[in-house]
């Protein structure tokens, strides 16, 4: 069992070694299929073992299930004692073979994507390095090998958004595809800055980082609303905004758009964004005895959720309208986790992935076909020329706009539900959301592959995606159909299979949740029918506007002028930061920190030394005058005085 | 006898005129006659101790110091010999090229 861990782990890695070390060659040699292919089997390697863990999981009864793995001393030095070990329990397989499963469809995908790029070695060493530095956030049992798996992920991330580095991309304050990874980098840096205090805090009061030791010994040393286990529940979260892209740190995902599809497909949608939401979690006893923190987490991830789907309504750019949906449902998953609905919040983060990395996947299909075409403005009839990415798309769609018996749907009202047992007005932002994500996913369908193509058909050669790309399309769009039975709640007649699986792992946070939150099943019924409806309106709405009568949607935006340049222009938020963080940093960095510190101070400091010892020098060497008779002199002045010494000084 | 104090003086008389010749003088020869003198001021003194003490070690320290003195007046004035070919002049204040 240790070994089957060790290679989960150890496969990416070895990927790396191989593409990174000799993938030049291999790719000028071997050709970049065979690069493509030993980074996938290093990834399906990994999720075959992940696969084997599990069922040796299920086989075990439902209490004996957390196992720990130490595999390597990593430190020990005095008070603090940390080690590369790895916790296997029902959260963190669910989570691995998310990210085992979905990389491995993106890594084939990519076979065919990045088809004729000359770094395509680099490519796949990136992308294995990334899951390996994933493997590590989800599987780690103390938070700072969570940590180095969480800056890792930041790394790749910022490796791949400026991939193509040499490539501009337009944006505030970006030139270049690498401006906007560094962008990103920074952006989390800022969250991280948080965590790391988060983390001060906790080794402080539990001198451990090991999960067992903080989170089991949360309960006992801390009453609940205890000021410190708030701040801590705070300093984690806003690092979780950085990571997973919520307010006030969400600024970096649109432009991270700069980067390949497969990339946004998993680190921007699957996998990296959800790490904040895995965190949160993991650390649910915390969260639980910290109410004031849940209520902010939950706040500000339903006003996440509705915000960006504003923003989502009227992009043109057809993977910002996928990035913008992504920190919308991000929002859900924080919604979920702030009501206390711990799993019904894993249990969208899988759904969202199954159904993002398609949706996202499905977009690179329409771009390669169309030769990098993005904006949707000019696709359109793409449901004839690209039957199989359609047909995919379509079920993508259906998922996140919540239709039964779909994924999506599940997923979210599950969250709905919890959301309006704690709070209507929680609720009924998700509600208003669900309309929108609906409204605007079908936009985005309708724009892309309805109607007349608004492109030359006659220059432009549109086929459908070649099957290594259409493949992984495929198995995501079957898993956003059924990827939700294993939850479907039980005043539907199912078996709640997920939410039972995974409840062990919040027993410590449930037992000290402050209510107990509970619906009757009449109320749950009404909820239902009432989201299905917001759904079935929204996509009515985008039908209507888009595709029956499309004079309506340009009088709309006329109309709403002022309105409409807001949204397009993401509530100006960039430019705000710009002038308030950015600007005043930039300045006072080069005022005082590089002119005042570095050049005067510090540089002034060392070129004085020497200009002391240069003055001193230029007086001092007169008396090397050249004449002998001159240090004869002093030869006897010495010589003076010593006998002076020697006679009257005793 | 002769008292020992005036022999004494004597030498340290010499060794004074040999100093003062050698920090003045400009004649580099000039110098090297004073640094004679200064050994031989050195040699009576010596002389004059192992007299009055019936101690032989003296004046066998006086052979040792005079031929150092003959080898090292032969080197110097190779030197200055060398001196002379190369800057036409034993005028030592015209020597100051380790100057500063």
């Amino acid at each position: 069992m240790q070994s089957l861990i060790v290679c989960v782990v150890a496969f990416p890695i070895i990927g790396v070694l191989i593409n990174g070390l000799l993938g030049s060659l291999i790719q000028k040699k071997l050709g970049e299929r065979v690069v493509g292919i030993i980074g996938s089997a290093a990834i399906g390697f990994s999720f075959v073992c992940a696969i084997l863990i599990f069922a040796n999981m299920l086989g075990q009864p439902a209490d004996q299930r957390k196992q720990a793995y130490d595999i390597y001393n990593w430190i020990s030095t005095g008070s603090l004692s940390v080690g590369v070990s790895y916790l296997i329990d029902q959260l963190s397989i669910v989570m691995l073979l998310i990210v085992t499963g979905v990389s491995f469809f993106i890594h084939v995908y990519s076979i065919g994507y990045m088809h004729g790029d000359r770094g395509v070695f680099r490519f796949f060493t990136y992308m294995n390095l990334f899951v390996f530095a994933m493997l590590n956030l989800i599987l780690a049992d103390n938070y700072l090998l969570m940590f180095l798996g969480w800056e890792g992920v930041g790394l790749c991330s910022y490796l791949l958004i400026g991939f193509w580095y040499d490539r501009k991309f337009e944006g505030v304050g970006i030139t270049w595809t690498g401006d906007a990874g560094m962008k990103a980098f920074i952006v989390n840096r800022i969250g991280d800055f948080a965590f790391l205090i988060g983390m001060f805090i906790v080794f402080m009061n539990f001198g451990s980082f090991n999960f067992d030791t903080v989170l089991g010994g949360a309960s006992s040393r801390f009453a609940s609303g205890d000021s410190t286990v708030t701040w801590i529940a705070i300093l984690f979260f806003i690092g979780a905004t950085g990571k997973s892209a919520q307010i006030p740190l969400y600024i970096w995902l649109p432009d991270a758009m700069a980067g390949p599809t497969p990339v946004s497909a998993l680190i921007h949608a699957a996998t990296m964004v959800t790490a904040g939401v895995y965190m949160i979690a993991r650390s649910a006893v915390l969260y639980a005895l910290a109410p004031t923190a849940m209520l902010i987490v939950a706040i500000i991830g339903a006003v996440t959720a509705i915000y960006a789907a504003t923003m989502g309504l009227v992009q043109n750019d057809i993977k910002k309208v996928l990035a913008y949906s992504t920190i919308s449902q991000l929002g859900y998953m924080f919604l979920a986790m702030g009501v206390g609905a711990f799993g019904a919040g894993v249990f969208h983060l899988m759904t969202h992935a199954f159904f993002k990395a398609l949706l996202f996947l499905g977009a690179g299909a329409i771009m390669h076909a169309l030769h990098n075409e993005q904006d949707l403005r000019n696709m359109g009839g793409l449901k004839t020329l690209m039957p199989g990415t359609y047909k995919t798309f379509l079920l993508a769609s259906l998922a996140i706009a919540g239709i039964p018996p779909l994924a999506g749907f599940f997923s979210k009202d599950e969250i709905l539900s919890y959301s309006f047992a704690s709070s209507p007005i929680l609720w009924s932002i998700g509600a208003i959301t669900a309309f929108l994500t609906a409204f605007y996913i079908f936009r985005l369908f309708i724009m892309a592959f309805e109607g007349k193509p608004r492109f030359d058909i006659h220059h432009l050669h549109v086929h459908d995606a070649p099957a290594t790309m259409l493949i992984p399309l495929w198995v995501l769009g079957i898993l956003s159909v059924v990827g939700g039975w294993i939850g479907i709640p039980s005043i539907l007649g199912g078996g709640e299979n997920f939410d039972k699986f995974l409840a062990p792992v919040f027993e410590h946070a449930q037992a000290k949740m402050p209510t107990v939150y509970f619906t009757e099943a009449s109320t749950d019924y009404i909820l239902m029918i009432v989201s299905v409806a917001l759904c079935v309106a929204g996509i009515y709405l985008a039908y209507v506007a888009y595709r029956k009568r499309p004079e309506l949607s340009a009088r709309l935006r006329r109309g709403a002028g002022d309105l409409y340049e807001i949204l397009l222009n993401k509530y100006y938020i960039d430019e705000i930061y710009r002038t308030i963080v950015v600007q005043p940093l930039v300045y006072v960095s080069d005022r005082y920190l590089s002119r005042g510190l570095d050049e005067i101070i510090i540089d002034g400091t060392v070129n004085g030394t020497a200009k002391i010892v240069r003055f001193f020098g230029r007086i001092l060497r007169r008396i090397q005058t050249g004449l002998v008779q001159n240090y004869a002199l002093s030869f006897v002045i010495g010589i003076i005085i010593i006998v002076g010494f020697l006679i009257y000084a005793r | 006898m002769i008292p020992l104090s005036y022999y004494i003086g004597l030498s340290a008389i010499l060794f004074t005129i040999g100093v003062v010749g050698v920090l003045t003088l400009r004649n580099a020869i000039v110098i090297f006659m004073s640094v004679e003198l200064m050994l031989n001021s050195v040699n009576l003194s010596l002389i004059a101790f192992s007299a009055y003490s019936g101690d032989p070690a003296g004046q066998i320290l006086v052979f040792f110091v005079i031929a150092v003195a003959a080898a090292e007046s032969a080197v110097g004035l190779a030197i200055i010999i060398a001196l002379f070919r190369n800057k036409l002049t034993v005028n030592i204040d015209e020597v100051n090229v380790l100057k500063w």
